[in-house]
């Protein structure tokens, strides 16, 4: 995966716990015993990470049926 | 699998089984090809096939007698392909190019004594596997009797320019030989290692002596005058020289010399008579493009049957012999992606690909063992049957599974286990199945609602299988061991093969034998249906009859499909392909949805879902029996959707522990939670997510008592996210007056945490 997944609309979301906007920041993706790190929209107090409709049936479904595979 | 057992499977797949033409030429030309090439005006390609498997195709090709021709399958539907015209046509055309790379040279020396085609296909094959080659004739040049064919069938110099080939291989030629004299072929076995005595030079005067090393005829079906014939004897006769001088076996990987019979089946049940096309010249035979014609007479003879009557092994683009030499391989990767887990995954297990093979390939079986193999490995991607599990699950909770005698009685003879899909779509239909059932029969009708456990045995699941097959058995144990009357053919084929003990009725077999419910006060206005048999009564004949019989009784007028009976095609359902390979379901449903422009009738819930979701009116067997106030157009039914498909099963249980056993089921019924405004597009996305409306609660419950969500200042919308089981799912809804309106929903697999700021 490359490393930043974030558009600019995902970004007019705001957490609403701690009341502020999401920003890039990193995250840690897991599955099957697999790690990935990457840049995505994070709360920058909590760090609630967004999946975005676009990356949940793109590139990670993509990256989930290849780590199912091997 | 072993080795052997893949072999031994790949067998069974004729698919790559060589045509009739081919097998029948005694030298084994790829007439298929070759036709092929004709057809599509590539005569430099046509040339190559022709010279891949003849000597001297310039010669050869004009005046091959064609012996294929007796076994060409167009004969059955038009005149056999006249191949030996078209072998013409081509060789009339410029040759390419071609370089002849013979093998290095070897010391052995060979005589060829003879210059007709049997010795020149001889000296021309051992030529260029690298012997030092002498042909002897008593004539004045090599090929005398070639050279004496008339100038319009064999023109000279095609001869001499093909003989010019074998020189170039630096074949020599001793000619005027006293061939005839006492001691001509003692001498030559003083001087040479081998010698061959073409059986076609039949004016060869002495006769064979004892001596080793001397070769002549081969085949016992030779044909002297075919010029094919002598050919291939002369072929025959290089190899058992070869082999002699190499010092190897004889025999052995030789049973395919010279004609064989082929195992290739090729159906030509639909294939229009044409008659062969005359040429209008008989001498100087085809045209190009009368040949060209012609060519395209050719059937191209493959098998195919399974590919064609299925969808999903269509899809792969490939046939079964090749699909189980991709699944072997699949199993034995160690480090890397398995590129077969999607072709296992797919298939719905139906077995026609069986019931429609020559052989019985069975793919099910192939795609079964795989799966089963897969689960035990911890090899079975996560994703490929959850959903279909969970729902199992689900029929198996106390949520929907119970096991209950007929009220008011304290044993039965009979339990009536109508299976989880139709009280899925249907539970109307059950409550009056159930009613009817303990009306007509005596002895106590208990009841059982739960999943046969398909789902895990498709999966390839086997210890869940067991476990919760099990429940089935001991609860019928409970019960007294009552006949079970089973409802959907797949529950049918479980019961009928892990709990033999027990004995099982159809419901379709109940009703033939006990007659219509008496309030039945026949059809209005019945249309002609077209009739589906489901995939899994293909080998239970009799429920099949029992169905028509029903519709006779019933006056309803019915046709029959094509692919009917042991030919019955699955719905995408089975095998859970629906949840492997969603595309390819789509796929399978249309086809089936389009074999009759009539609407269908069908005996099992999921097709019959499965058929409406495709936009196929159809109706089930016992919507036409059991007709329920109001409904006026079964056959517009909808179908259920996945959320609405759980709910029936719970409220079903429910209302049946309330309006018979007077109890309740003890399960949340009324969702206290709030209400869920999904539009009709929402819906669909949902559906086609395999999202459920109590997945949404959960999210949302969550979302609202924590308050860990997201808003956008812009849409005013939330969004939150919530794990259940493996599957994170998010939801995007604002909160309305009476609950929440939901605008998307999507679910991922892998987990994703991000940073808290200390």
């Amino acid at each position: 995966m490359k490393n930043s997944y974030a558009n600019p609309e995902d970004l007019r979301w705001k957490c609403h716990k701690c009341d502020m906007f999401l920003s890039v920041g990193p995250a840690t993706l897991t599955y099957m015993g697999n790690t990935i790190n990457a840049q995505l929209p994070v709360c920058p107090q909590c760090g609630f990470v967004l999946v975005s409709e676009e990356l949940a049936l793109g590139k990670i479904a993509e990256v989930e049926q290849l780590l199912e595979d091997k | 699998m072993d080795q052997n057992e893949l072999r031994l499977l790949e067998s069974r797949c004729i698919q790559e089984e060589p045509p009739e033409c081919t097998a029948a030429c005694p030298i084994h030309v790829d007439v298929r090809t070759f036709a092929a090439n004709v057809s599509q005006e590539k005569w430099e390609e046509a040339w190559k096939v022709l010279r891949k498997a003849m000597p001297f195709p310039g010669i050869l090709g004009r005046i091959c007698d064609a012996p294929c021709k007796e076994r060409c399958k167009r004969k059955e539907a038009g005149q056999a392909i006249e191949i030996g015209m078209l072998e013409r046509a081509c060789v009339k055309t410029q040759a390419p190019k071609q370089r002849i790379y013979p093998l290095p040279k070897k010391d052995k020396t060979i005589a060829i004594v003879g210059s007709r085609l049997s010795g020149l296909t001889a000296a021309w094959d051992l030529a260029r596997k690298g012997y030092k080659v002498t042909v002897f004739d008593s004539d004045s040049q090599l090929g005398d009797n070639l050279l004496s064919m008339p100038e319009e069938i064999l023109p000279h110099d095609v001869v001499r320019k093909e003989l010019d080939i074998l020189f170039s291989l630096g074949v020599a030629a001793e000619l005027s030989s006293p061939i005839g004299d006492e001691n001509f072929l003692e001498n030559l076995a003083g001087r040479f290692d081998a010698i061959y005595l073409g059986p076609d030079d039949r004016d060869l005067p002495f006769r064979l002596t004892e001596l080793k090393g001397i070769f002549s005829r081969g085949f016992s079906q030779y044909d002297p005058k075919s010029p094919v014939w002598q050919a291939a004897e002369g072929r025959w006769a290089a190899t058992s020289m070869d082999r002699f001088l190499q010092k190897v076996s004889q025999t052995s990987g030789r049973e395919k010399e010279g004609p064989f019979s082929t195992r290739l089946y090729t159906n030509i049940d639909d294939i229009p008579y044409v008659p062969a096309v005359k040429s209008l010249n008989q001498t100087s035979g085809y045209t190009p493009q009368e040949a060209i014609k012609e060519a395209g007479r050719c059937l191209h003879c493959e098998c195919l049957e399974c590919v064609k009557a299925c969808s999903y092994l269509e899809k792969f683009g490939s046939y079964p012999r090749k699909y189980a030499r991709e699944i072997y391989n699949n199993a034995n990767i160690v480090a890397g992606r398995r590129p077969a887990n999607k072709l296992i995954n797919s298939c719905s297990l139906c077995g026609l690909c069986e019931a429609v093979c020559p052989e019985n390939f069975a793919m099910q079986t192939l795609c079964l063992k795989a799966r089963r193999d897969m689960v035990k490995k911890g090899k079975m991607p996560a994703s490929a049957h959850e959903f279909a599990l969970l729902d199992m699950q689900f029929s198996n909770s106390d949520q929907f599974a119970m096991a209950l005698h007929e009220p008011r009685h304290e044993s039965s003879a009979y339990i009536f286990f109508p299976g989880c899909q139709l009280c899925a779509s249907s539970p109307a239909k059950v409550k009056s199945v159930y009613a009817h059932l303990r009306e007509t029969l005596t002895g106590g009708v208990g009841l059982m609602l739960g999943c046969c456990s398909a789902p895990a045995f498709w999966a390839g699941e086997e210890e869940l299988f067991e476990r919760q097959f099990s429940m089935w058995q001991r609860k019928w144990e409970d019960l007294g061991r009552p006949r079970i009357i089973l409802a959907c053919s797949t529950c049918y084929n479980i019961f009928k093969t892990y709990l033999q003990e027990a004995p099982i009725i159809s419901l379709w077999s109940i009703l033939d034998e006990t007659g219509l419910p008496h309030d039945f006060t026949g059809l209005k206005d019945a249309v002609p249906l077209a009739l589906h048999d489901p995939c899994t009564t293909r080998y239970e004949s009799h429920l099949q009859t029992n169905v028509r019989n029903l519709l006779q009784k019933m006056g309803q007028p019915f046709s029959e499909l094509t692919a009917k009976s042991e030919y019955a095609e699955c719905c995408g359902f089975g095998g859970l392909m629906q949840n492997a390979n969603p595309d390819l379901a789509k796929t399978v449903i249309n086809r089936l949805a389009g074999r009759s422009s009539a609407d269908y009738v069908t005996y099992c819930s999921v097709c019959r879902d499965n058929l409406a979701g495709a936009g196929k009116r159809t109706v089930h067997i016992l919507d036409l029996i059991f007709l329920e106030d109001g409904e006026t157009d079964p056959a517009a039914r909808k179908r259920p959707g996945w959320s609405q498909r759980q709910e029936n099963r719970l409220r079903l249980k429910n209302d049946l522990l309330n309006e018979l056993w007077a109890t309740e089921s003890g399960e949340r019924i009324d969702h206290a939670g709030p209400v869920l405004n999904i539009s009709s597009e929402a819906w669909q996305v949902l559906e086609n997510r395999r999202i459920l409306v109590t997945d949404l609660e959960e999210v949302i419950h969550q979302a609202e008592t924590s308050g860990r969500k997201l808003y956008n200042p812009d849409s005013g919308h939330f969004k939150a996210s919530l794990k259940l089981y493996n599957t994170t799912f998010w939801v995007e809804y604002i909160p309305s007056d009476d609950g929440f309106t939901i605008y998307n929903a999507y679910s991922h697999r892998m987990s994703v945490s991000g940073k808290e700021v200390q």
